[in-house]
């Protein structure tokens, strides 16, 4: 492909994209969807724009898919896949058993024999993640009893495709791999020393993971050029999915891994953040491309084996949810919905379909018809859901008594995000700590992160004026975002994002000085706190003291300072475009608090005299 | 020779003429401690442990204030509601406090007069002491009559001398007292 080629084949997936996704969301079919048709309207059998290298292009965006699956590792902190156990497992655990087993027995019954059989049960026992958690989320549905059910069964069929992956050869009918579909540097190896290899090398990136990325992203992130910490993220995904490659395991299996051991590092926000982009697009791109080598004539000359597959597949496997749902206790509405969320066939079939033909499992023929049923399938999710909302769900939810249905299952968010840990936030961070109050800590500072990891603080690196790193460490389900950066701009900058896009969020911000508060209060911060105000009274009560004050005395004399200075705060705050009013303003504002003062150590004549000083001499 | 604790409780004490010689007459002891309550909390924060190891290592209990609204100073309430504890210092096991002496040394603006049937404020000072007499009999103390300084509002240099030497033979009284 040319230089001029390769621009035009972007123009047009991008063009696509870009026209069709906003309508197919508009009709709330959901993006994916969108993609899967824009990559049909310009596939060979429509307009024709992109032809045949719709397979290579599928192969280059099967990398969404590793990326996507580096995010759900990202994701798996160990306390929430503990708190899911026994949705993961069981509900999980059992949906794949008893769809592989009833969908094998189908193909069986069909004429198949029985190791690709097996190998279209579990194709077929998967469900889309893509889809599924894109559509969740974008109703807003991930914390509902349903939301969290079709989490864990998603999430549980992502880590299932691994072993999945590693099961396939032991399918293949010729036991023979085709040396054209795979390069592997250690083909030619025993089959002893394959496992080794392969072992090694997972166990490697593990240990590579746990003990020398953390130090590099740290000098990395020291650099302080997001462009070079971006690089570094995806330069990481590729070397995984390039050396697992290498060793012939699938690419996906290795970024999975990386994920997971980078899920409990302080980067995993930023990661998360910078992978994000990529990610949405590469995943779009992989659905375009999935959309554009669909075989429309083969579903136009058998429509009916098509749809019955089609229909076949989502009633068994809807059925299958739901019975789980009601082993589990789902409320009717909630397991309805689960049931046919996750009643399609997801995008790594394609991944699979692909893999089992290089293996010789499956037969082209074969595999055209059931791509084709596959992409209908995920297409139909959106329009069934859609569907069942507009009617079932509707009559149900009237009928059907709320329950709870914000279980704690989902990990719980911190109610406090402190942004920027310098002195300031650690002090608070470390008060709010000793009083129990859960804080989520953001900083750009590598070595100051990895310390307070130490101390056990939840604290991730990143920029916290990026709306997506906030987001991801929770910002949604935040009360309150403590604004504690040090440079003012970028202060500036999280303040406005945060209550621009989240306006309930209470907003308590630090100022340097004065000048800085007169800043953050035209910004509409109602709480704002200067950073040395408490500590220079408090030390000048305490010179107070040392020069003979009594304790309670120059107690009342710091009360009285900082009252009156807030006082003014807001008084001078007015004037202060006005340099010539200000200044006078505070002049004034300063004697009478002089005068005040005096009167109060009982140093002046008493113009406003001190109750207690009236009772006793 | 019985230990003295004086808790002082004067929340402008600098300002305080009378209160500061009653102070400056103190007999020099070993066996009296001076406890400025104001001083030592002036955030109202008080160590509850802290006061009550105090008073246990001592038997007499002097509270130095001023009558404010025929009452105590605020911080010298605070500390009656936290120190005096139940379970410490009356009700079940309360016993810490039992045969110790209470004494109040109070200063007033008014004078003996003012405080009498027919004075402006038509009781005895003693009377509206009733609350803090009452609290030491629920904990089993000695409540002894208070030493009382009136009319600092006109007390000249010449009184005041006579006042503070009058404290310090009492004070000096209550050390030997149960010496015998």
């Amino acid at each position: 492909m040319n230089e001029v080629s390769f621009f035009i084949q972007a123009l047009i997936y991008l063009t696509s994209a870009i026209i069709v996704v906003p309508i197919a969301n508009r009709l709330g079919l959901g993006s994916v969807l969108g993609y899967l048709i824009a990559g049909i309207v310009i596939g060979p059998f429509v307009f024709g724009f992109v032809g045949t290298e719709g397979k290579d292009m599928l192969h280059f965006a099967e990398f969404g898919v590793v990326m996507m699956l580096f995010a759900i590792g990202l994701e798996l902190e160990l306390d929430l896949l503990w708190k899911l156990k026994i949705w993961l497992l069981g509900l999980g655990g059992l949906q794949i058993i008893i769809t592989t087993a009833l969908t094998a027995m189908f193909c069986y019954g069909f004429g198949f024999l029985w190791k690709p059989s097996l190998a279209l049960g579990l194709i077929m026992s998967l469900s889309s993640t893509a889809i599924v958690l894109q559509t969740l989320k974008e109703k807003g549905l991930m914390k509902t009893l349903s939301g969290q059910a079709a989490f864990s069964v998603l999430l549980f069929q992502d880590m299932a495709v691994i072993p999945i992956l590693a099961i396939f050869p032991m399918l293949s009918e010729t036991n023979e791999v085709t040396s054209s579909q795979h390069h592997s540097l250690i083909e030619h190896l025993p089959g002893y020393a394959k496992t080794l290899v392969v072992f090694s090398v997972v166990i490697g990136i593990i240990l590579v993971g746990k003990y020398l990325l953390k130090p590099v992203f740290r000098i990395l992130a020291k650099s302080g050029s997001r462009e070079i910490f971006t690089g570094a993220s995806l330069l990481l995904v590729i070397a995984i999915s390039l050396l697992m490659g290498a060793i012939g395991v699938s690419a996906a299996l290795g970024t999975f891994l990386g994920g997971v051991v980078l899920a409990s590092s302080e980067f995993r926000h930023e990661l998360e953040s910078n992978i994000e982009p990529f990610k949405g697009l590469l995943l779009g791109l992989f659905f375009l491309s999935v959309g554009a080598s669909m075989e429309i004539p083969v579903v136009m000359e058998s429509p009916t084996k098509v749809l019955g597959i089609v229909f076949g597949i989502i009633f068994l496997k809807a059925l299958v949810l739901f019975f789980l749902g009601f082993v589990f206790r789902l409320p009717l509405d909630q397991n309805l919905y689960f049931s046919l969320a996750l009643s399609q066939v997801g995008e790594f079939s394609f991944v699979l379909f692909g893999y089992s033909e290089g293996l010789g499992i499956l037969d082209e023929q074969t595999i055209v018809i059931l791509v084709a049923c596959v992409a209908v399938s995920m297409a139909l999710t959106p329009v069934l859901l859609l569907l069942y909302e507009k009617t079932i769900f509707g009559f149900l939810e009237s009928k059907i008594p709320k329950k709870q249905t914000e279980q704690d299952i989902h990990k719980q968010e911190n109610p406090v995000i402190i942004c920027g840990f310098g002195r300031f936030g650690n002090m608070l961070g470390r008060f709010l700590r000793s009083n129990g109050v859960p804080i989520t800590i953001l900083d750009f500072d590598a070595d100051r992160v990895e310390m307070l990891g130490r101390f056990g603080f939840k604290v991730y690196f990143g920029d916290a004026t990026r709306l997506e790193l906030l987001e991801s460490a929770g910002l949604e389900h935040t009360k309150i975002l403590v604004a504690a950066l040090d440079n003012p701009e970028k202060q500036a900058e999280l303040i406005r994002n945060v209550s621009q896009h989240y306006p309930n969020i209470k907003i308590v911000a630090r100022a340097g000085d004065r000048e800085e508060a007169y800043d953050l209060k035209e910004m509409g911060v109602s709480f704002i706190y200067r950073e040395t105000r408490e500590t220079a009274v408090q030390m000048g009560k305490d010179v107070l003291k040392l020069l003979g004050t009594r304790a309670h005395t120059a107690e009342k004399a710091k009360n009285l300072f900082l009252k009156h200075d807030d006082e003014t705060f807001h008084e001078l705050f007015e004037l202060r475009q006005d340099r010539v009013q200000y200044m006078s303003l505070a002049k004034q504002r300063n004697a009478e608090l002089e005068r005040l003062m005096l009167v109060d150590l009982g140093k002046e004549d008493e113009l406003e005299r001190d109750p207690w000083s009236e009772m006793e001499r | 020779m019985p230990k003295i604790l004086i808790l002082l409780v004067h929340p402008t004490l600098e300002k305080s003429k009378a209160n500061q010689l009653l102070l400056d007459s103190l007999p020099v002891s070993e066996n009296i401690t001076l406890h400025d309550l104001y001083e030592e909390y002036p955030n109202f924060s008080i160590n509850v442990k802290a006061e009550q190891n105090l008073i246990t290592n001592h038997q007499i209990i002097i509270f130095q204030h001023p009558l404010y609204w025929y009452s105590c100073p605020p911080l010298m309430k605070l500390w009656m509601d936290l120190v005096l504890e139940d379970g410490w210092a009356y009700g079940t096991n309360g016993s810490h406090l039992s045969g110790k002496k209470w004494i109040q040394v109070i200063t007033t603006g008014g004078s003996k007069d003012a405080y009498s049937k027919h004075g402006f404020h038509g009781y005895e000072t003693e009377e509206f002491l009733l609350p803090f007499r009452r609290t030491a009999e629920l904990c089993q103390m000695d409540y002894l009559p208070p030493f009382l300084v009136q009319g600092t509002f006109q007390l000249t240099e010449l009184d005041l001398q006579k006042e503070s030497n009058r404290y310090s033979m009492f004070v000096n009284q209550l050390l030997g007292e149960s010496n015998e």
